[in-house]
């Protein structure tokens, strides 16, 4: 089955001429048909573009030109990313039925890398949730348990790669966005550093925050498509202007002497004894390759989650109010003009309109240094600690998530409980620094996700370790059970 | 006893930066194109778009600082000014709050009273919004047209060191010239690329602190700026001096009615919700940039008046008046050095320029013709120079050279040409005007009859008959030839 081979498997047979991109393209069209109505995984199919991409690739080949790193390889992109004449919802309401006239700079990317981008996948609308139960069209449901969530907010990224839909996805990160859904469907994830990915054609939530980073079923693959996204962009004023180096070539290389920081403290708190089980025999692992392990300490970590929930709101209120109904997505019509600023308005979900007040709150006068400003202080100290954690190590290592997938519906009557999936996560998103999430184990049978920090830039060194955290260990071959149909490796 | 009041008055003023794109995209900033044609998703607020910072908007934010006498701030940041209007792409208003490009400058004004060294508190840079045409749609309906949207601009903050509206006018004045001098801004209130707001309160005499102020909006020429703050300083003490108070508020002024107008008070004011853009890193101007800049910045436009009177021979009122726009200026010194280099030191430096000077005032600047930062010229200042040099080496007459200048401007003919062509060349040599001027008087023997008779006047008859016969010649020469002959007979 096509659909279950990894990228840099499919890409090498596309160039061999053993298989045309445009049966790949049909193979993952098909498995959507066929798997999507149980998942909820896409907002939007795009089978003639993706066809029509295949077929260029396949005539590239035919003319004998040199295939890029992703020839034939079909992506799911993450429903707030724009694609030339394709919808772009951010799974609101308030941009029902709008098309994006423009390629964001990843798309461009990957369309010149030779990708198959097969359509939108579901998410928390405007990116804001952990379970992507806040999308505003239908939910996801995590592959390894349809009663359960897939994380979010890329939930429905996550899923349409655990399900076997496509090999690779694309989704953002804002704070966990990527990892949290990676670990709770046994993917690997990367948020890469601030500044790495071109946020252009990204519709914002949080733009100090917001990154894009790619889902993947192995190491590898996740490091081929982050070296095709990676890079200077012109168009983004954040993005930094340093060499990408080549992540692929980190693959297979000796960790030895490595040293990996593990925060101890943090571990017990709040987490499933699975999760803490998992992380525990990880650390064996890369004890067991040769890494150093040494404790280190993020005493401000703790106040991530305080200083997320307003900077991330302040930014989203800021973000969202270009959504007002008077140039594109639909207006709610009313005779007085702020009426009908307030009724077009009212088609943001629950999360997004508590997200706006709370940021619109946070920025008001008089309240600016108490919430604001001290956030930013706070993220500045966050900063220092790793400075001074990663004068001990090479990479901080912790669980993505504090727990497994859970239940649909578990979480969504009490937000604060939402909020903490997010603990682990959010410091490395409040500091701008790369993170990669790896499958490190079950917990009763569902994934439980590893999460490695490194310095700024330094994805080298995180794709260096995961490889060989996978090389030595089978987790990342565990596949969804009603979705493992065929067995699956790094170069099958 | 009456109380006598004082004005105070500080204008904030929003000057379009001379730039070929709009400050965060690509898109044109050419005036008066078919609505919504220079637009693009930056400018459109689309979402996932995002701005870039145009360069060359900076540099010429920054010239305006170091025009003004500022200190630049070497990393300042945007911030987003965030309100809803549909005029208002993204909802908020990129602009720079807690720390501007640009602070602390001055500039010096000229009125009545003399000169006064006015204040700035600072100067930042920002995009426009896009224009609302009210009643443009059907029925009642407003469109908008986006072209405007994300132009850059400057907003330029006065102290409120100013006293009276013809303090604030001149101010105006001034600051348009620097801006229109340094290249920053084409100084077109019609089309809106420089606009003022006045903040204006009056005090009593004597007392140190200001009363409350009302903000005058959109005052689009300088007489309006005059009479709005006129108005508005009569009404603020028609209102206190019969008990009443100043409530703070916005007006405007209505050129129908000639009164300013409340718009909204106060409680009505927003809350911007600044914060730094983090769409944008700090904007940081190196000293390599910053000293690219700084040479760039022009001879300041008061500086150059001064100088040219002291030295190219000009009054102050040449001087204002050839300095009344920047191309006429640069017109101006072009043509009164390529004279002085044509004459090779014949000519004293002042001298050359103020015969430049008076032919550009009298004849070029009729067939002059400006629109924002450009004019256009009939003919180039070298051509000038070359008339004038004629005139100099008295190939032709002062009068004849308008004549030249005409054919000049009509056929775009060099001067020497048009001379030779026309056989406009006056004789020089005096033994041929000799010739001529005994012929003359040979063959007029009654009019030197009545000339020794003692009739002086039929001098000025000889003098024409003499001119005509030559087809032009030097004048005093043909005199003093003349006046010898005559006093021969």
């Amino acid at each position: 089955m096509l659909h279950a081979a990894s990228a840099s498997a499919l890409r090498e047979r596309v160039v061999s001429g053993e298989l045309r991109a445009v049966d790949i393209a049909r193979s993952a069209l098909d498995q959507i048909v066929g798997a999507d109505a149980r998942i909820g995984s896409f907002l939007h199919v795009d089978g003639e573009g993706a066809l029509a991409q295949a077929a260029a690739v396949d005539r590239a080949r035919a003319a004998g030109e040199t295939l890029g790193p992703l020839a034939g390889v079909p992506i799911a992109l993450k429903d707030n990313l724009c694609v030339r004449g394709v919808p772009a919802t951010c799974a609101s309401k308030i941009l029902e039925g709008w098309i994006a006239p423009y390629d964001a700079t990843v798309v461009e990317r990957l369309r010149a890398a030779g990708a198959v981008i097969v359509g939108k996948t579901n998410m928390d609308e405007f990116a804001m949730g952990s379970s992507n139960e806040t999308s505003a069209y239908k939910l996801v449901h995590n592959p390894w348990d349809l009663s359960r969530a897939p994380g979010g907010s890329s939930g429905g990224s996550a899923a349409s790669v655990a399900a076997g839909m496509a090999p690779l996805s694309l989704g953002s990160d804002t704070g966990g966005s990527v990892r949290q859904p990676a670990a709770f469907c046994g993917l690997v994830a990367l948020k890469p550093t601030y500044g790495r990915v071109s946020r252009f054609g990204l519709i914002a939530f949080a733009s100090s925050l917001d990154q894009i980073g790619p889902f993947a079923r192995d190491v590898r693959d996740c490091a081929i498509v982050s070296e095709v996204i990676s890079g200077r962009d012109p168009r983004d004023a954040t993005s930094v202007d340093l060499p990408v180096g080549s992540y692929v070539s980190e693959l297979g290389r000796d960790v030895r002497g490595l040293r990996v920081g593990v925060v101890r403290s943090t571990l017990a708190e709040g987490c499933e004894p699975g999760v803490v089980s998992a992380i525990d025999a990880s650390i064996d692992t890369l004890r067991r390759l040769g890494c150093e392990i040494v404790d280190v300490a993020l005493p401000t970590a703790e106040h991530a989650v305080s200083a997320y929930y307003i900077v991330a709101p302040a930014e989203c209120s800021s973000n969202l109010a270009r959504f007002d109904g008077m140039r594109y997505g639909p207006r709610v019509e009313s005779p007085d003009l702020l009426e009908t600023y307030g009724k077009t308005r009212a088609l943001f979900g629950r999360e997004v309109r508590r997200r706006i007040m709370l940021g619109t709150y946070v920025l008001s006068a008089g309240y600016y240094d108490a919430f604001y400003a001290k956030a930013q202080k706070a993220r500045t100290l966050i900063s220092r600690d790793y400075a001074a954690a990663f004068e001990r190590c090479d990479v901080v290592l912790t669980p993505t998530a504090p727990s497994v997938a859970f239940g649909l519906g578990a979480k969504t009557k009490n937000p604060l409980e939402m909020y903490l999936a997010d603990i682990f996560t959010l410091p490395p998103s409040l500091a701008g620094l790369p993170a990669i999430s790896v499958p490190c184990g079950l917990s009763d049978g569902l994934p439980v996700g590893l999460q490695l920090t490194a310095k700024a830039f330094d994805e080298g060194t995180l794709f260096r370790v995961a490889s060989a955290f996978e090389h030595a260990t089978d987790h990342h071959a565990h596949r969804a059970p009603g979705f493992a149909t065929a067995s699956v490796g790094g170069a099958a | 006893m009456t109380t006598r009041y004082e004005a105070v008055i500080g204008l904030e003023v929003h000057g379009q930066l001379h730039t070929k794109t709009k400050m965060f995209c690509g898109c044109s900033t050419a005036y008066g194109l078919p609505p919504n044609t220079a637009i693009c998703p930056v400018c459109l607020g689309l979402p996932g778009a995002l701005p870039v910072p145009n360069r060359q908007a900076i540099a010429l934010a920054v010239r305006a600082g170091l025009a003004l006498g500022c200190t630049v701030r070497q990393s300042s940041r945007f911030a987003r000014k965030n309100y809803y209007y549909p005029d208002l792409s993204k909802g908020y208003q990129i602009s720079q709050f807690d720390l501007p490009l640009n602070e602390k400058g001055h500039l010096d004004i000229t009125t009545s009273a003399g000169t006064k060294r006015v204040g700035i508190t600072r100067i930042h840079v920002e995009e426009d919004a896009a224009k609302n045409l009210h009643g443009a749609g059907a029925g009642t309906d407003t469109l908008v047209d986006f072209n405007r949207a994300g132009t850059p601009l400057i907003e330029i903050v006065g102290e409120p060191d100013l006293r009276s509206a013809e303090e604030a006018e001149a101010y105006l004045r001034a600051l348009r010239d620097v801006l229109m001098f340094t290249g920053v801004n084409d100084g077109n209130l019609e089309e809106g690329s420089f606009r003022c707001d006045a903040n204006v309160s009056i005090r009593p005499v004597g007392q140190e602190k200001f009363g409350t102020r009302c903000e005058l909006k959109n005052i689009n020429s300088f007489k309006f700026v005059r009479k709005a703050i006129e108005f508005e300083i009569a009404r603020q003490e028609a209102l206190v001096s019969s008990g009443g108070k100043v409530v703070q508020e916005t007006r405007t002024w209505s050129s129908t009615q000639e009164k300013t107008l409340s718009l909204r008070s106060k409680e009505e004011a927003q809350d911007y919700r600044y914060f730094a853009d983090p769409d944008l890193p700090p904007l940081v101007v190196d000293d390599a940039w910053l000293a690219e800049i700084r040479v760039s910045v022009p001879e300041p436009v008061v500086a150059r008046r001064e100088r040219w009177q002291r030295e190219l021979g000009l009054t102050a009122y040449d001087a204002q008046v050839l300095t009344s726009h920047p191309r006429i200026a640069e017109y101006f010194e072009a043509a009164s050095a390529s004279l002085e280099r044509a004459l090779g030191g014949k000519l004293s430096r002042d001298k050359a320029g103020k015969r430049v000077a008076n032919f550009i005032q009298a004849e070029a600047l009729r067939v002059v013709s400006t629109s924002g930062l450009d004019a256009s010229f009939p003919c180039s200042a070298e051509r000038i120079a070359e008339l004038l040099a004629l005139v100099e080496d008295e190939t032709i007459n002062g009068k004849i050279a308008k004549d030249v200048f005409v054919d000049m401007v009509a056929t775009g003919k060099a001067p020497k040409d048009i001379v030779a062509q026309k056989g406009l060349a006056q004789v020089k040599d005096s033994s041929a005007i000799e010739q001529t001027v005994r012929d003359v008087v040979a063959k007029h023997p009654k009019e030197l009859a009545s000339f020794k008779a003692g009739k002086a006047a039929v001098k000025g008859f000889f003098v024409g008959q003499i001119m005509r016969a030559l087809k032009g010649a030097n004048p005093a020469l043909v005199n003093d030839v003349l006046e010898r002959v005559l006093a021969e007979g």
